[in-house]
């Protein structure tokens, strides 16, 4: 009896939970503005006509949709709000490239991709390009293709805004480290040099709630990535700003797809010239703290693979 | 043994007192640890109402209303499938055919013995590479992959279930059926399945609980089910310049806990219900909600696996 | 097969991370397991209900969600610092605890009645009774659900890999990112589980022959 009268309660929460969501509620995006005010979110007129000799392309323009892989959980770069809209600077990138490429706002279809799943998702097509604090390295050209880079990051540390005894990579010897799998900058600190314990999770996101658990005492990864969550949270957490490794960012795409790679790159090139990545830098990324300076921009013309 | 209270005597007075003392104790334990848990969580403001207000606003009831259906609608074409799968195992392991056996074993003994998110993990993978010749597109891969590795692993734990049902069966009802003049396959659908199911049902309802509580996993291939979107949520609204992760979580687990006991309520519902009938196979013994999957009772039926 | 050879560090320590997890939370859920099951049939009511939440919450939660709460809400209660290995084994430790405490629970409904009031009848208390009459002989009907508990708990710590814990998915992944073909991946990885499985299927065929009195 006492199991029927539990049953009839589950049911009774499920039922309420139900209509509650039916109901609706007060509008709006749940939790704090993001920290220096809203995050610019530009729109780009969509070229017509275009013809690449890329498969995937074609494939995309006949669906009249093309989806691109990218991250949700960095504020400035790739972050999705509860309303299910992605802003930051590696979006404004994505939207960029693809009106060159002749897709409306309308016709992009954003996937997230945490990082330890790119190449997988890349390689096998789930996505048709990949805009995500996706660094170029060597490793990874043997699996996905790049274009670009249209950014250069440097590792470095965010670490609890107190903490006066982490000064840079040098002082993180036996003090537990946090970053993700398949992530350059663990690569770098794993070296025996540093001498660092690594904690490696799936997630930026869940290294920085360690972080601030104080379950790691630090976490590293590119410093664009990290300013983001420092901006977010001004009063528990600090970017230590020595960076100690280079990560261009690239646009990551289907191995071989040489078509494609060039159709990016120029796309890349046009909108770095015309000012629309100045702008869409400034509304992003250049709220997080870093402003933009004479060498923000990569060196033009990009390289061609 | 019936109930536990064989394990000690009808209290007299001192026993009585005595037990009163540790009631008083275990309840006063119990509720400090919870008092703790709590003053904890409480002290780094996990229980401000701003972090809790967060459920008023309309965006993230539905995104965990979105997150629900997609589970619902995952464990509904898995749980389907698995069943028709595990009938289908089940009958083929019984086969006077040599091969057809060997093969079903095979395919149980291997599904059961690798970890599910393996499993689903190297499907995934061969769905995207072959995504164009399947017709798979947008979330198809991610969605087929979960509900196939899903069926593979509790279909062969449901097909092993069912065997045990099917073989503990009389087996005079066979005979007589044959004796009647059936053909095997009406044996098998008319008198042997129909009486393992009842007799099992119990522990398919457990298993199928598992099965729910496993569409989880998706978030390994970034399947966007009920705790792939929490997560999300939880690091994404910041509320003074903290996670809401502990409110978020707590309610997620509430859900999950609230769907399984749904089922778990249905199991008991349905036991009851085939009690009251005395012919044929009893039912395997009691599964009630929380505590199902103890129908290992005997030792040689299989229990559901978690 | 290369991809054997070549990596067969990156194997080996993920085959042991594996087995050592797997121990370590074998090992907790036993012990919470027992202590559970005692609380479940003990006539003292707060434990009784406290040993039923227990069992509900833990086994209509998903593991991986008690793998969050392991990770980012545990910290905030206890010290910080904990190891990923420790939360790991708590998470993987209490939800199997759950599944050990019903299979002890229902081995004890089937020690015969008898016993139990011989042994009160000897003038024995309730921790007597359980300790040295029922306990012992409700091990041999618990063993076999005990053997697929395990078993399931060693596919269960794949989740683990998620969390900065070395273990044989974590590896799998980790080629198969690295582009190595998934099925031979999928095949030596299987292997490996294959065999930590009947090992452990083995040694409780071993136990149960040991403690097979005739009754």
């Amino acid at each position: 009896m006492r199991m029927r009268k539990t049953a009839t309660a589950c049911a009774a929460v499920l039922a309420l939970a139900a209509t509650a969501t039916a109901c609706g509620g007060e509008s709006g995006t749940a939790g704090d503005k993001p920290a220096g005010g809203d995050v610019y979110s530009g729109t780009y007129r969509p070229a017509s006509g275009v013809k690449v000799d890329s498969p995937v392309l074609q494939k995309a323009q006949k669906a009249h949709q093309i989806t691109i892989g990218v991250k949700a959980d960095q504020p400035f770069l790739g972050f999705k709000d509860t309303s299910g809209k992605y802003t930051g600077f590696d979006i404004e990138i994505a939207k960029m490239v693809a009106a060159d490429l002749g897709f409306s706002d309308k016709e992009i279809v954003f996937k997230t991709i945490d990082s330890n799943v790119r190449e997988t998702t890349i390689s096998k097509g789930q996505v048709d390009f990949y805009v995500g604090t996706y660094s170029i390295n060597e490793e990874r050209k043997k699996q996905v293709d790049f274009a670009g880079p249209y950014y250069t990051a440097g590792a470095d540390l965010l670490v609890a805004r107190d903490d006066k005894s982490i000064t840079g990579p040098m002082s993180l010897r036996g003090k537990k480290v946090c970053s993700i799998v398949g992530s350059t900058p663990l690569q770098e600190i794993k070296k025996p040099k540093y001498g660092a314990d690594t904690i490696e999770l799936s997630k930026y996101s869940d290294c920085v709630k360690s972080l601030l658990d104080g379950q790691v005492a630090a976490v590293t990864t590119d410093d664009a990535i990290l300013k983001g969550y420092a901006a977010q949270r001004k009063d528990k957490l600090r970017v230590v700003d020595k960076p100690f490794t280079k990560e261009p960012y690239g646009v990551g795409l289907k191995k071989g797809d040489k078509a494609l790679q060039g159709a990016i790159t120029d796309a890349l090139e046009k909108h770095i010239k015309n000012g629309d990545y100045k702008k869409a830098y400034e509304g992003t990324l250049g709220k997080s703290g870093s402003p933009f300076t004479g060498d923000t921009a990569p060196e033009l013309p990009l390289p061609r693979g | 043994m019936s109930g536990a209270s064989v394990l000690y005597d009808a209290p007299g007075p001192k026993t009585k007192a005595r037990n009163r003392l540790y009631s008083i104790v275990g309840a006063v334990a119990v509720v400090a640890l919870i008092a703790f848990v709590i003053e904890r969580l409480g002290a780094k403001g996990q229980f401000k109402p701003e972090m809790w207000n967060i459920f008023n606003y309309a965006d993230v009831r539905n995104n965990l209303r979105d997150g629900v259906l997609t589970t619902l609608e995952v464990f509904a074409v898995a749980a389907v499938l698995s069943l028709a799968l595990g009938v289908l195992l089940a009958v083929a392991r019984l086969s006077d055919h040599k091969p057809v056996r060997w093969l079903a074993t095979g395919f149980v003994e291997l599904f059961r013995a690798i970890p599910l998110l393996i499993t689903i993990y190297v499907l995934w993978v061969i769905l995207l590479a072959n995504r164009d010749a399947l017709g798979l597109s947008g979330n198809g891969p991610q969605f087929w992959a979960l509900v196939v590795g899903l069926t593979a692993y509790n279909g062969s734990v449901q097909a092993e279930v069912l065997r045990a049902g099917i073989v503990a069966v009389p087996r005079g009802q066979a005979e007589a059926a044959y004796a009647l003049g059936m053909r095997k396959t009406q044996v098998m659908t008319t008198v042997l399945i129909p009486q393992a199911v009842r007799a099992m049902l119990p522990t398919i309802i457990s298993q199928l609980v598992v099965t729910l509580k496993d569409t989880s996993l998706g978030y390994i291939i970034t399947f966007e089910e009920l705790l792939y979107t929490a997560r999300q949520m939880s690091t994404n609204i910041i509320v003074n310049g903290s996670d809401t992760y502990v409110p978020v979580i707590i309610v997620t687990g509430v859900i999950y806990v609230a769907m399984c006991l749904a089922l778990s309520g249905l199991a008991t519902w349905i036991e009851r219900r085939g009690r009251r009938t005395k012919t044929g196979v009893a039912p395997a013994t009691a599964a009630p909600a929380g505590d199902p999957a103890t129908a290992a009772d005997t030792g040689k039926d299989p229990a559901a696996t978690p | 097969m290369n991809v054997l050879l070549d990596h067969l560090p990156e194997f080996r320590d993920g085959f042991l991370g594996t087995l050592a997890i797997t121990a370590a939370s074998a090992l907790l859920a036993l012990v919470l397991g027992l202590l559970i099951a005692g609380f479940r049939v003990s006539p003292i009511p707060p434990l009784r209900a406290f040993g039923t939440a227990w069992v509900t919450v833990l086994r209509n939660t998903p593991l991986t969600l008690l793998f969050l709460v392991a990770f980012f809400v545990v910290p905030q209660i206890l010290f910080p610092g904990t190891s990923p290995f420790v939360l790991a084994t708590l998470a993987l430790g209490f939800y199997t605890s759950s599944f050990v405490c019903e299979a002890v629970r229902s081995g004890i409904s089937t020690v015969p009645i008898g016993q139990a009031e011989a042994a009160r009848s000897l003038g024995m208390t309730f921790s007597q009774t359980l300790r040295m009459i029922v306990l012992p002989q409700a091990t041999r009907t618990v063993l076999p659900p005990l053997s697929s508990i395990f078993i399931a708990l060693t596919k269960n710590s794949a989740i683990a890999g998620a969390f900065s814990v070395t273990e044989l998915f974590n590896v799998s992944k980790l080629l198969s990112d690295q582009g190595f073909a998934i099925g031979w991946i999928f095949l030596w990885i299987a292997l490996a589980y294959l065999v930590i499985t009947f090992a452990i299927s083995g040694l409780f065929r071993v136990l149960e022959r040991r403690m097979g009195v005739a009754r």
